[in-house]
């Protein structure tokens, strides 16, 4: 069962949502559905939701897969916050520690036809930024979306 | 959530009708078992229908490029039939939209292939 833990901060409009979860397909999706809601309460456009969702999905698929390895002893942290100018969003794994200035180009031609490579180049594209902090063990993903540009209506 | 494949024959091509999600999982391995069964059997022009398919994952463009690669290593074509917005968007972005060879009318598609 995931862990959940929700802070409603006072003096302000923001909250913030923490899941710690298993490494596996269904923590994959719980964290994309829980994006997705998240987004959709912003009152933030449609392509921007799916832009958003997508990319927190490959976040959390990065964090599965590429940084636990699917490992059932370690685990992955999704936090999701609206501070009210952002939605922010935090994918933390206990794996071995990803350095994205490693992480070869895919669309580089010689890279272009390779079955994989392509999860944080979609991140980048999607959100307006990504942060990697390295954890001791680990890697936290921050993605963030600013608010305004993404909204519908007001 | 998982995708669905149907298949049909016209004119010697293979027609894969996806439907759903290609995503890391159910849909991926899907796609990776369809192509390699059609290939196991001698079929090597293929048609992969993505009219249905309203969302794919970085590992979903992965497999529909190793598909792509797959088939053409074996001296065959497997070509893509009626994108969707967001999986065209997502196959420009990744400069695979002119890798693959993109259709938008089944018959010209069916048309197109140079069989041997």
């Amino acid at each position: 069962m995931p862990h959940r833990e929700e802070e409603h901060l006072t003096g302000q409009q923001a909250s913030r949502i923490t899941y710690t979860l298993e490494s596996s397909l269904d923590s994959v999706n719980k964290v994309e559905q829980t994006a997705e809601q998240m987004a959709k309460k912003a009152g933030i456009d449609e392509d921007e939701i799916f832009k958003i969702t997508m990319a927190v999905r490959e976040a959390a698929v990065n964090a599965v897969l590429h940084g636990n390895s699917y490992d059932p002893d370690k685990r992955i942290t999704a936090s999701f916050e609206n501070t009210g100018e952002s939605l922010v969003i935090r994918i933390a794994d206990q794996g071995k520690g990803l350095d994205p200035a490693t992480l070869p180009d895919p669309l580089a031609p010689e890279n272009l036809l390779r079955g994989s490579g392509r999860g944080i180049f979609l991140i980048r594209s999607f959100m307006d930024e990504v942060h990697f902090k390295q954890l001791h063990p680990g890697t936290e993903m921050t993605l963030i979306k600013h608010l305004g540009t993404a909204q519908t209506g007001s | 959530m998982s995708m669905k494949v149907s298949t049909r024959q016209v004119d010697g091509i293979t027609i894969l009708d996806l439907s759903g999600r290609i995503t890391l999982g159910e849909g991926s391995v899907q796609l990776r078992d369809s192509v390699r069964d059609l290939l196991a059997k001698g079929s090597k022009y293929i048609l992969l229908n993505l009219a249905d398919v309203n969302y794919i994952d970085s590992s979903g463009i992965g497999e529909l490029v190793s598909a792509y690669t797959t088939v053409r290593n074996q001296g065959g074509e497997l070509k893509l039939l009626n994108l969707t917005k967001k999986v065209h968007d997502l196959l420009q972005i990744t400069k695979l939209y002119t890798v693959f060879d993109v259709k938008d009318d089944e018959a010209s598609a069916i048309a197109s292939y140079t069989r041997a």
